[in-house]
């Protein structure tokens, strides 16, 4: 998946699964999910098990970290990095 | 226990319409049946429904003073009432009645507006003064009795319950979205602001003097709240010393003596008082302390849940067995809650987070089913021994912000909240870090919660939201702080906030009166009585919540009263399902009705297209996260408000009014 459509993928499960299709919140792609409340704690976990799930990935936990997590453009980049 | 309202006239005579009084009082027949009482003169109408707890015969009301200049309409309790008769016999005043309510007149006879703080109960009174020329509006300290005003034209109505004012002929109510926006974010609305638009409540611990005799031109504000109490605590200094074993155990022991007569004194009555037993500390506590002071063995109820994670019901037992009561228990499912929460937020008349207040509901009607009119219960003793997370939290992010680069201040964190254990460490300075950078700003204990629910607010329609000034609340809540908070430490802080907001908005209404009274039942709060209050106000925080162990000194001052595994079980938050309580039956027709996109629309309060959304992941899948659950609670209730208070309003004033001859007109 190029990474267009890979931030397409991700942004939408964002803005249904959190924001229920209210896509004002979400600036841009750089913007922090958790500092701007998009995601709390349980969302965390929601957004770890969609990885795992919908995209398929295993998980360390080692990697839950905001620089692996904290925005639409870094997600791409780790799924991007996962997948090698 | 009962309900009041009133109209006053701001400009000329009062123009009342046939069945006015009649409708008002109607509405509050669920808060007392037993009598209903009215009175006029040409500028103001007193209504009242009584539940009778105090001398039976002579309270009828609205009640006189000898010559009729002076007349009250009175809802609550002044728990200290034969004190105040002896000291006003003694100054002259002559007592037709035994009522709690003719010690009110003649209080403010002599003493005038002071004389709320003499009291001491939970009360909201009307007095109205033909020799001066006004109408003295009152409410308790902490806020256990509702009293809300509004203006029709150049008339002020008022009850104590928005309904009744609402039944005024003419009279219409909006929901105000600031202020569904507002309980989006503070769980609460800050007052005076109410749900509905132009309805206001006087805050807790406030008062207010109508000037009836002002002239035929109404002032445009004519209710001005005066504060004559509020919480106070230990400078930030004192309330963070060092507290040594020894005063510990003095201090503990003094607080037991003051809860023991906080108790006692909340049995006086004409009729047997009960308690309720939840399992936890502060309940058993206080059934524990009146036990022996009952003539008969003492009656306890409790309410348990089909769903073991949220049940108690093997502490209660416990207690129950220990203390020898003859205990009632009512056990509720999630159909229970599906079928009664649109009755639940017709009685709590707000948006609502969880559907918590439900289960009390059915509580306050098993009292009311074993003939019970009054109960004790150990709401605010969280508030005031320092019980709640969001102490311990405050605490901790104070610990934390003198070193804000720290990783190992913030595990603290996962103490008091163990899911966060299974949260990645860097994401908790995320959460609970932002306002670290400001630990003088006076929210900063409950700026995270807020923070956490403020995005809910996402499902108001846009329309409705881009006329927001979202500072609106906050700046109104840190207008309201008096000069002391600034001196205060962290926990205190937290505290007064927590009891202001939170208790006095949400437990002690939603919660407490609306649901007991919902059943015509009486809630009776030792943790709030306010000598109670003076003197765990002078006890340091320290120990109070010493370290990170909540209710450290209550639960010294229980120790040798209570089993250890009641003292010392983890404290469990009441909660009920929420979301999970409209899968199937009553509670998914509701949901079906409430929440399909044309009754979203026409409501115009949500998003219809958001809601839609919520809903099918929500049938799709659950809701996990708090947020979500909120965010669910909060829509089905507004949905629910706007009906019953919209279309369906005018039906139900019909349905509920009086009889002309049905009133005791004095």
């Amino acid at each position: 998946m190029e990474q267009t459509a890979l931030k397409d993928r991700i942004r939408g499960y964002i803005v249904d699964n959190f924001l229920f299709g209210d896509t004002d919140p979400l600036k841009d792609d750089a913007q922090s999910l958790l500092d701007t409340g998009i995601i709390d704690s349980v969302g965390v976990m929601e957004l770890v098990a969609f990885l795992e799930g919908d995209l398929g990935l295993k998980i360390e936990d080692s990697e839950l970290v905001p620089e692996n997590l904290d925005s639409i453009a870094n997600l791409a980049g780790f799924v991007e990095r996962k997948r090698g | 226990m009962c309900g009041i309202c009133g109209a006053i006239s701001l400009a000329g005579p009062l123009d009342a319409p046939a069945g006015a009084a009649e409708r008002m009082i109607g509405m509050l027949r669920h808060r007392g049946d037993e009598t209903f009482g009215a009175r006029r003169d040409d500028r103001v109408l007193l209504g009242h429904s009584r539940l009778c707890i105090v001398d039976i015969d002579g309270g009828g009301q609205p009640l006189g003073n000898e010559d009729g200049s002076v007349w009250i309409t009175f809802n609550g309790e002044i728990f200290n009432h034969p004190e105040l008769r002896a000291e006003l016999q003694g100054l002259g005043h002559v007592f037709r009645t035994r009522s709690d309510t003719e010690v009110a007149v003649h209080a403010y006879e002599q003493w005038g507006e002071a004389c709320v703080e003499r009291f001491n109960g939970q009360f909201a009174l009307a007095i109205r003064d033909e020799a001066r020329g006004t109408v003295f509006l009152a409410r308790d300290r902490y806020g256990i009795r509702p009293l809300f005003w509004a203006r029709h034209g150049d008339l002020l109505l008022f009850a104590s319950e928005v309904k009744s004012l609402a039944a005024w002929p003419g009279f219409r109510l909006e929901i105000d979205p600031a202020a569904a926006a507002e309980v989006m974010t503070h769980w609460v609305n800050i007052p005076p602001a109410t749900p509905f638009s132009g309805v206001r409540q006087l805050p807790p611990g406030h008062a207010a003097v109508i000037d009836v005799a002002a002239g035929d031109d109404p002032v445009a504000e004519p209710v001005r709240p005066r504060r004559y109490w509020h919480p106070s605590f230990l400078d930030a200094r004192d309330d963070h010393r060092f507290v040594d074993r020894g005063e510990r155990a003095r201090l503990a022991a003094r607080m037991r003596e003051s809860l023991r007569e906080a108790s006692v004194i909340r049995l006086r009555a004409d009729v047997p008082v009960g308690a309720y037993l939840s399992g936890g500390l502060d309940s058993s506590l206080t059934a524990a302390l009146v036990r022996d002071e009952v003539g008969d063995r003492l009656k306890t109820f409790s309410v348990g849940f089909a769903d073991a994670a949220y049940d108690e019901s093997h502490w209660q037992r416990l207690m129950a067995d220990r203390l020898g009561t003859d205990h009632a228990a009512v056990k509720v499912d999630g159909a229970d809650i599906g079928g009664s929460f649109a009755d639940v937020v017709w009685h709590a008349e707000t948006l609502l987070l969880r559907t918590a207040p439900a289960p009390l509901f059915a509580l306050s009607r098993l009292v009311r089913d074993e003939g019970y009119k009054v109960v004790l219960t150990g709401e605010g003793a969280d508030e005031v021994f320092c019980g709640y997370n969001i102490f311990r939290e405050a605490k901790v992010r104070a610990f934390w912000s003198r070193d804000p680069a720290s990783r190992r201040r913030p595990r603290l964190l996962t103490r008091l909240y163990p899911y966060l254990d299974q949260s990645p460490p860097e994401f908790l300075a995320r959460f609970y870090g932002i306002g670290l950078d400001a630990p003088e700003d006076p929210l900063f204990s409950h700026d995270p919660r807020w923070r956490n629910t403020a995005p809910i607010r996402g499902f108001l329609r846009p329309e409705v939201v881009a006329d927001l000034r979202p500072d609106d609340s906050v700046e109104r809540l840190i207008a309201s702080l008096p000069d002391d908070f600034r001196r205060w430490g962290p926990v205190a802080r937290a505290q007064y906030l927590e009891m202001t907001t939170f208790m006095a908005g949400y437990l002690l209404s939603s919660q407490g009166d609306r649901m007991l009274m919902g059943n015509t039942v009486e809630g009776r709060f030792p943790f709030l009585d306010h000598e109670l209050a003076a003197g765990a106000a002078a006890v340091p925080a320290s120990a109070k919540l010493e370290s990170l162990r909540e209710k450290s000194l209550l639960k010294q001052a229980a120790a040798d009263l209570l089993p250890a595994a009641v003292i010392e079980r983890p404290k469990q938050p009441y909660r009920a399902p929420d979301s999970v309580s409209f899968s199937a039956g009553p509670g998914a027709e509701l949901v079906a009705a409430m929440l399909d996109p044309d009754a979203v629309r026409a409501a115009g309060i949500f998003a219809p297209a958001r809601v839609s959304a919520l809903v099918r992941k929500w049938a799709a899948k659950g809701l996990e996260s708090a947020r979500d659950n909120m965010a669910f609670t909060a829509v089905l209730s507004g949905q629910i408000l706007a009906r019953r208070f919209g279309p369906e309003f005018a039906g139900r004033v019909e349905a509920a009014a009086l009889g002309h001859d049905q009133i005791i007109w004095r």
